[in-house]
């Protein structure tokens, strides 16, 4: 089908975005990568009566470090993240997002606003307990990833602000990430996703981690320590890790896999991922 | 129908400058199709995920069916028809389609042709399990791969 009609409005500072976004209230949705809001277009599932295309506002696109966090800009493509982000988990992660064509144009932050449970990058920011700056008419606010993410494809924007950039605090040093996922086929949502990391400290876990995805409203984030802390990676308890994740997720089914199935999934992600994750804080492994 | 409010977009389309007037909801995919007449590049699923409507913006791969036309005013686009020899012939993808027989309906043919130009611009001389994974966003119902795989490893060979 074809998207139904909008007024088209394209900006070009932050301030003329937000001033138009603060005049068309709960009627302005922002584009920017499209590759989420323009399907739900074409599907006829949301009908905006205007969009704001802030793709020709400058200084919107850097993916830089600023004293211990990536700041990704709020027109900064998945293409652009995995070639640059000083963050592992961010690149690994992102390599999971959809197709090269579909990272090309889509953007890191608009993936955050768009709260998808199933998708990588919210349950990163979830992770590594990073933050939104939110721009409006009124100023500017951050909100931390613990009150971002509110409900599936509901996140804490209010009608009137534009997300400026994101922020991700960049791990200890001796920490290590993986990230798995599964889906039907390579590119699709996950049925069960998750992301590990782990810290080593004088070669025994010190810190450990998960952020899931696909098991829950909102990304799942599990403190893995209870069941790694102290160990040595190689007498480590993987497979404790991972029932603890799985305890911790509440799935619901669908037509793609049922309850069971996801939190076995997350079972054997974690464990996986966990391991994984101790090779790559140990040098040992490969970063993806 | 009610006349909707058009928006001018200038487009290098292949190559050529080009201009189209369309009301802003009209896809890039569409106003190739229509406007330019370009029919080249295909609808299949208009979600983003056959991968039939894939063109080259700026030289980067994108799903022109999750792109208004508007969104593309000033840029560079390859569709299809911009892969062609020089000379008006077939280019090394499409030669390799050919000789590989890596098509059959040619529904989903246009998206692949797009993609693996600018994936061997970018890794000239990729293994098969590259070549795989580089085709991995486009979908074919008729083929079943193997032959769209080896035209990759072919356009390569042909391109050096």
């Amino acid at each position: 089908m074809k998207p139904p009609p909008f007024a088209y409005h394209r900006p070009t500072t932050v301030a003329e975005a937000v001033a138009t976004l603060a005049d068309l209230g709960h009627d302005g949705k922002v584009l920017a990568g499209g590759q989420s809001l323009v399907p739900l277009l074409n599907m006829r599932l949301a009908a905006p009566a205007h969009l704001v295309d802030i793709n020709r506002i400058a200084g919107l696109s850097s993916v830089s470090v600023d004293s211990g966090h990536v700041r990704v800009g709020a027109l900064a493509r998945h293409a652009d993240v995995l070639r640059e982000a000083a963050i592992p988990l961010l690149r690994q992660a992102t390599a999971y997002v959809a197709h090269p064509a579909i990272r090309n144009r889509g953007t890191t932050v608009g993936s955050l606003v768009h709260a998808d449970p199933a998708a990588e990058m919210p349950a990163v920011l979830a992770m590594l307990d990073g933050s939104v700056t939110l721009a409006s008419a009124d100023g500017t606010r951050e909100v931390g990833a613990a009150d971002f993410f509110l409900g599936p494809l509901e996140s804490a924007v209010r009608p009137g602000e534009l997300a400026t950039s994101a922020s991700f605090p960049i791990p200890p040093a001796g920490t290590g990430t993986a990230w798995l996922e599964l889906s039907r086929r390579h590119g699709d949502y996950a049925m069960a996703g998750a992301g590990v990391s782990v810290t080593l400290v004088d070669g025994e876990i010190s810190a450990a981690r998960a952020g899931l995805i696909s098991v829950g409203p909102t990304p799942v984030v599990v403190d893995l320590s209870p069941a790694l802390a102290g160990d040595l990676p190689i007498v480590a308890d993987w497979a404790g890790a991972g029932a603890l994740a799985a305890a911790a997720c509440d799935p619901e089914p669908d037509i793609h896999a049922t309850a069971a199935y996801r939190r076995h999934l997350i079972a054997v992600l974690v464990a996986r991922a966990g391991a994984a994750a101790a090779r790559h804080a140990a040098g040992t492994g490969e970063a993806a | 129908m009610s006349t909707e409010e058009t928006h001018l977009v200038r487009l290098r389309v292949n190559g050529v400058e080009r201009t189209v007037e369309v009301p802003a909801r009209r896809l890039l995919a569409d106003a190739l199709r229509q406007e330019l007449g370009l029919t080249g590049t295909h609808l299949g699923c208009e979600h983003g995920v056959c991968g039939a409507c894939t063109v080259l913006l700026d030289g980067v791969p994108v799903r022109s069916c999750l792109m208004f036309a508007v969104s593309a005013d000033g840029a560079s686009v390859t569709t299809v028809e911009g892969c062609r020899a020089p000379d008006g012939g077939l280019g090394p993808v499409q030669q390799a389609f050919a000789d590989c027989h890596g098509l059959q309906c040619g529904f989903c043919t246009p998206g692949f042709i797009t993609t693996i130009t600018a994936y061997l611009a970018e890794n000239p001389d990729p293994t098969e399990t590259q070549a795989r994974e580089a085709i991995g966003g486009n979908l074919c119902r008729c083929t079943g791969y193997q032959n769209i795989v080896a035209a990759v490893l072919r356009a390569a060979e042909l391109s050096r």
